[in-house]
């Protein structure tokens, strides 16, 4: 009797031992919850399949491709996102040809040529540019951007750009008075994306080793020489993937754009008359939505935009991952 | 390394001056770039500072909006409203997310790490809209009506990979002999993570937790199709209500988050959209409102993150 309540904490069988003094279940907590997170990534892909289930089955492929005219009817149950996605695509698009020189030329700044001493209070403000609510850049987009900044640029560009031939079909003109148009949303998608290119690619500059800016030095090239040919090239991949997480990031961005795009599904191609994104119309009608089918309809829209995110980060990982495992583990000087 | 070879190549021909110049010219621009593109963020901050100070007062907090016509609209529900909704996210977030950042931290690569820090790579670029609509799907539908709930339950997908990005960083930052040490002694495992690694990391930890909140309280597009708002929302009077009819407190918690709410970007994207100049007025006293807290939060946190790694140094 002695004997067994002795060794009774520590055999084999027992509750404590069996346990490995609560380490098992919590192994097994931890490792459930992070099943979890990688579930609930699954889920709102799956989710948002099954949820859109009657507008694929109703209009198939027809509902993505191409048309020249857009045929969005939530009275007659029609609907096609081909003018939502081609407004996402171009605002998205002329937002990363804006923000890639000043995005670039930040990250320049900050990991080559800043002083020390400004480093740090330069990158807060960048980062803080990032955490300024959507809503408020559309506030301010409305009211002051979008007539003081949008209305001239965009007479200008319709007054230059809109009488070259080819080209010019992207910036016929006139410009809504009020600024309104897709030419709006870049410009107010520039200014959100460019943190995250500056950020990403700020962190590409600074991986690159020491020894290739002693290389170029050494054979005489001026600094701008060493940034120019030498850097840019080797962290071409990382630049790369900064763009495209940009590009994802201004995929998505929602109430800013809702604000300044103007909200118009007959849009021509121009960049300066207003437009529709996929994530504005889903911000528009999805509480309002009047059938099933409306509703179904949104939710594939949504569906598409996170196929396109999900693909466009993972790009972006690989491409970023790809430089971090190119440069070997060597002190910068 | 060709790009070596072209730069000897051109360096040995072309004019010392002009390259001189055009690398002065170079750089000035990075400088100026940068310059640029703060400028949107002072004109920002300063404008909203300007007209949300001329349009604020002390009536605007305590009181539930009021017919337009009538003198002084206020949005007591809208800030009870995102008190109710971000409370919701950081609960179901943060003990989620701290937990799967160990995790990720101690076994970062085994497959459950991989998939794991996968996961919340592209969990933190799924656009906030697409967020919404799941949180639609999954509880507004199930549930039958819009509610704080389904807002709460969006906001935490939102905030959760931010949460285990910054939580992970900040437990490898805390020393191996740490942990050896308490495992040495004898502690378990579990115990060593509750009571060595994460007071150890805790500083970093709440810094992690205050951007997400700061993030997750400027949101609006996932709000809109969960929460829905709800300009006559009322915690005190749900309370009176609910005293009077004798009710437990759970019922009337559940109550509070059961029904549709309104908040803060919520209200301003409603107000900047009306053509009411006061309205317009309201809107901009909201984003006096969420831009202070937004910096405050993000100021303070940085400051704080800023002294801790000098303590640690020094």
């Amino acid at each position: 009797m002695q004997k067994s309540k002795l060794s009774s904490r520590s055999r084999p069988g027992s509750l404590p031992r069996l346990f490995q003094h609560g380490d098992r279940p919590w192994q097994g907590i931890i490792i459930l919850i992070s099943a979890l997170v990688i579930i609930l990534m699954l889920s709102i892909g799956g989710m948002l399949w099954a949820k859109s289930a009657g507008a694929r089955t109703t209009f198939g492929w027809s509902f993505l491709t191409p048309t020249v005219n857009p045929n969005w009817d939530p009275v007659n149950n029609h609907f096609q996102a081909w003018p939502f996605l081609f407004g996402t695509l171009l605002t998205s698009i002329f937002a990363i040809i804006f923000a890639l020189p000043i995005g670039l030329g930040i990250a320049i700044f900050l990991a080559e040529l800043c002083p020390a001493w400004l480093r740090t209070p330069l990158t807060w403000m960048v980062e803080l540019l990032a955490a300024i609510p959507s809503v408020i850049y559309g506030l301010w987009g409305i009211f002051i951007f979008l007539p003081k900044v949008v209305a001239p640029f965009g007479a200008f560009l319709g007054n230059t750009l809109g009488k070259v031939p080819v080209l010019g079909a992207l910036f016929t003109g006139p410009i809504p008075a009020s600024g309104a148009s897709r030419l709006a949303a870049s410009l107010v998608l520039t200014i959100m994306i460019i943190p995250t290119i500056a950020a990403v690619s700020r962190d590409v500059f600074l991986a690159i080793p020491g020894s290739q800016r002693e290389a170029a030095k050494a054979l005489g090239a001026t600094e701008w020489e060493t940034i120019w040919q030498v850097l840019i090239p080797y962290g071409r991949s990382g630049i790369l993937g900064a763009v495209i997480l940009g590009l994802g990031r201004a995929l998505g961005e929602t109430m800013a754009v809702t604000m300044v795009i103007g909200n118009s599904i007959q849009g021509g191609v121009s960049l300066l008359q207003p437009g529709y994104t996929m994530a504005s119309i889903i911000a528009n009608e999805f509480a309002e939505a009047v059938s099933g089918l409306h509703t179904d309809s949104l939710i594939e829209i949504g569906l598409v935009l996170f196929i396109i995110t999900l693909l466009l980060n993972i790009l972006a990982r690989y491409l970023v991952w790809q430089v971090a495992r190119q440069t070997p583990q060597e002190a910068r000087v | 390394m060709s790009a070596f070879a072209v730069l000897m190549e051109r360096n040995r021909v072309s004019n010392g001056r002009r390259r001189k110049i055009s690398n002065l010219a170079m750089l000035s621009l990075t400088g100026l770039l940068t310059a640029l593109a703060l400028v949107p963020l002072f004109w920002i901050i300063g404008y909203v500072l300007l007209q949300g100070g001329k349009n604020i007062n002390l009536d605007f907090f305590i009181h539930l909006p009021r017919p337009l016509g009538m003198a002084g609209g206020c949005v007591l529900s809208a800030i009870e409203g995102t008190l109710v909704v971000t409370i919701l996210a950081a609960v179901f977030a943060i003990p989620p997310g701290v937990l799967a950042a160990f995790y990720a931290a101690r076994y970062p690569n085994t497959p459950l790490g991989v998939a794991l820090r996968f996961s919340t790579d592209v969990l933190s670029g799924v656009p906030s809209i697409v967020v919404g609509l799941f949180a639609y799907a999954a509880i507004v539908v199930p549930m039958g009506h819009y509610s704080g709930l389904a807002g709460g339950v969006a906001l935490a997908v939102i905030m959760l990979p931010t949460i285990i990005r910054t939580t992970e960083e900040m437990l490898k930052l805390v020393p191996a002999t740490l942990r050896e040490a308490s495992l040495g002694l004898g502690a378990p495992e579990w115990k060593t993570t509750l009571n060595v690694l994460f007071p150890a990391a805790s500083s970093g930890i709440v810094t992690g937790f205050l951007l997400a909140l700061a993030r997750a309280v400027g949101e609006t597009a996932p709000l809109l199709m969960t929460t829905l708002g709800n300009e006559r929302f009322d915690i005190g009077q749900i309370f009176r209500a609910g005293v009077q009819g004798h009710k437990s407190v759970f019922t009337i918690l559940w109550s509070i988050i059961n029904q549709p709410v309104d908040s803060l970007p919520l209200a301003l994207w409603k107000y900047a959209q009306q053509p009411y100049p006061e309205r317009v007025q309201q809107a901009w006293a909201v984003a006096l409102v969420l831009v202070l807290f937004v910096l405050i939060i993000n100021v303070s946190a940085r400051v704080w993150i800023q002294n801790r790694n000098r303590r640690m140094k020094g």
